[in-house]
């Protein structure tokens, strides 16, 4: 369910400044931490990106003005039936499938009640007993190598609306604004079992939870937009033992590294607590980004109590094998095959084919690239990794909207690999398609960027540099090699890096050694 | 199956009702009567029926993921006991303690 439905009125008081662990750190929780190990799962939340919603035919739309996405079944009103869009449950098979889960061959529906006021029916429609996929698992690569963490479920539900808090804290509003857009938007419920054993395992999985659920294109998988979501349960006990501590369940969680830090500010505060041979109560905590400390959100005395019943609106769900057929047909390979390929057909490092397999986009653009270059494929690599991310990351530019084509990267590696110019020049050159979206070929005649091939003609350069800094060549006649360093400088400087810097080199040393 | 109190109350606090003792006492009475009365079903040997999932024998109704067009904001805020702008206005959701 979505984060924000789980709250009863007994929200505590301990947001004002409770008890919790130093916040240093220091020596002391270190040493007592290292004989703890924690215990994590995660429950993530994606938005699917169908057009419409689950169950009527509003568009799911982000941002758009309040309550312009409604329609008497998403609002709750009386007598109007949900009818399940097809597409959110391929979305939700093709989810299950790439996450190593059976696929049910009966599922169904269920009402989950409880009061608030983003969720206009008074009950959220989601699934109990007959999840659509169960008992999955993602191989995730961590410290020291492989985690396989075990998926227990996955189900379709939908998302509640919006609620904006007139002072801007649900603690301390008199009333709350209602925005319900975002009412009954599929949402796709992942949860883990406990295998994750410390915070960056658990970013770890997070990242290739959502990597996965990318190359599936079912979800864009934004935190910061709340398309993807993620509660996590942390236990702690002592290294080694069997026996697991008291669950605490984090909320509040709103990017990939509050994920972390959370998890690792919690294990210190359990592992301080059990130090003290104390014990951990049973809670729901929250994650204050700006204080950088989970404060309790409530005690859990009892369970909760949703009075689970079959949606009488909805019939059931036969998902026979030729559904489950068809929908694997559609399955993209996966990053973590993908990575695997890279590796071996490209005789990548694991760190490049790490990187270059994150996003699909990105793989898919290498391998473009590679396909048209025909040479060394760690060339392509270093100059995606390294270039073409350094820019993207300075103008905010996704691959999608990369200007540079992949043929016309490879055109430019080949341009370096005939000498045409030199690697340094290249990224000059590479700077200007990247701008511009121009062929290597044309930024290069543009720009007269073309190496100086004509010895006779950089001789004549090295010899003016040379009578220009007289006393610099002296010192390298003396023996002072390290000077000839300023020197080829000189050259390259003049020749504004058309120059190949091995020949103005050569053609220094000719010079400086015969006189 | 007899109703306590103690269920009235548990069941009240989840629909969110405020009864005072006498009303409690006539509720857990009621209840237990209707408890009683759905209990006869009881008698029914069901060992060879399997679970029902739904009462209609129909499966897989889907539409296609298209888009309709929804409610103009003004008319889905017509019923609304009360507005601000284009939002629905709720009262407080949280007790303070
Ligand atoms: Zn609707």
């Amino acid at each position: 369910m979505p984060e924000r439905a789980k709250v009863s009125t007994a929200w505590a008081a301990e947001a004002a400044g409770g008890p919790g662990p130093a916040q240093d750190g220091g020596a002391g929780a270190v040493a007592c931490a290292s004989e703890f190990e924690p215990v994590i799962g995660l429950e993530v939340h994606v938005e699917l990106s169908t057009k419409s919603k689950l169950f009527c035919g509003c568009q799911a739309a982000f941002n758009a003005p309040p309550n312009s996405h409604t329609c008497p079944v998403c609002l709750g009103l009386p007598g109007v039936l949900p009818v399940l869009n097809r597409k959110a449950v391929e979305f939700g098979i093709k989810t299950a499938l790439a996450l190593n889960c059976e696929v049910a061959s009966f599922s169904k529906f269920d009402r989950k009640n409880y009061f608030y006021p983003d969720l206009p029916k008074n009950y959220q429609i989601s699934q109990y007993d007959l999840p659509l996929g169960t008992n999955g698992y993602v191989d995730v690569s961590v410290d020291g190598g492989m985690r396989r963490v075990r998926i227990k479920r996955v189900h379709l539900e939908e998302d509640a609306g919006k609620s904006v808090h007139e002072s801007g804290t649900i603690t301390g509003s008199s009333f709350s604004l209602e925005d319900y857009n975002r009412t009954g938007v599929p949402l796709l419920e992942i949860v883990s079992e406990p295998d994750l054993r410390s915070p960056e395992e658990a970013y770890a999985y997070l990242s290739m939870l959502r990597s996965i659920l990318r190359y599936l294109d079912v979800s864009d998988c934004k935190m910061e937009e709340g398309s993807l979501r993620c509660d996590a349960n942390i236990s702690v006990k002592p290294k080694g033992s069997s026996a697991l501590g008291t669950p605490i369940e984090l909320k509040n969680l709103n990017s990939f590294r509050a994920v972390e830090k959370a998890l690792a500010y919690e294990f210190r505060r359990q592992a301080e607590i059990l130090a003290r041979g104390e014990r951990v109560t049973r809670e729901t905590r929250h994650w204050d980004e700006s204080r950088q400390v989970t404060v309790l959100m409530r005690r859990k005395e009892e369970a909760d109590d949703y009075r689970y019943f079959p949606e009488p609106d909805l019939v059931p769900l036969e998902i026979d094998e030729a559904w489950v057929a068809e929908v694997r047909s559609t399955l993209p390979e996966l990053p973590g095959v993908r990575h695997e390929r890279f590796i071996r057909e490209y005789g990548l490092p694991a760190y490049d084919a790490a990187i270059l397999t994150e996003s699909k986009d990105l793989a898919d653009y290498f391998e473009a690239a590679v396909a048209a270059y025909g040479g060394d494929a760690k060339a392509v690599s270093n100059w995606v990794m390294g270039e073409l991310a350094r820019l993207m990351n300075a103008t905010g530019t996704d691959i999608r909207d990369v200007r540079v084509a992949p043929t016309a990267l490879a055109a430019m590696l080949k341009m370096i690999d005939d000498g045409t110019i030199s690697g340094k020049i290249a990224k000059t050159v590479f700077e200007e398609m990247f701008a511009t979206g121009k062929e290597p070929r044309q930024v290069v005649a543009e720009k007269g960027l073309v190496q100086i091939a004509d010895e006779g003609e950089l001789a004549r350069i090295v010899d003016e540099v040379i009578a220009e800094n007289r006393d610099v060549a002296d010192e390298v006649r003396a023996g002072k090699d390290r000077a000839i360093t300023f020197l080829v400088g000189q050259v390259m400087k003049k020749t504004r890096g058309r120059a190949n810097p091995q020949a103005v080199n050569r053609l220094l040393r000719e010079r400086l050694s015969s006189g | 199956m007899k109703i306590t109190i103690a269920d009235v109350d548990h069941v009240a606090m989840l629909a969110r009702l405020r009864f005072d003792e006498d009303q409690k006492a006539g509720m857990a009475e009621q209840l237990s009567r209707i408890v009683e009365y759905v209990e006869k079903l009881n008698e029914l040997d069901t060992g060879d029926v399997s679970p029902m999932a739904h009462a209609v024998p129909l499966r897989n109704v889907l539409r296609d993921d298209e888009v309709r067009p929804s409610l103009d904001p003004e008319e889905a805020l017509r019923n609304a006991p009360d507005r601000e702008g284009d939002f629905f206005r709720v009262p407080r959701i949280l007790e303070s303690e």
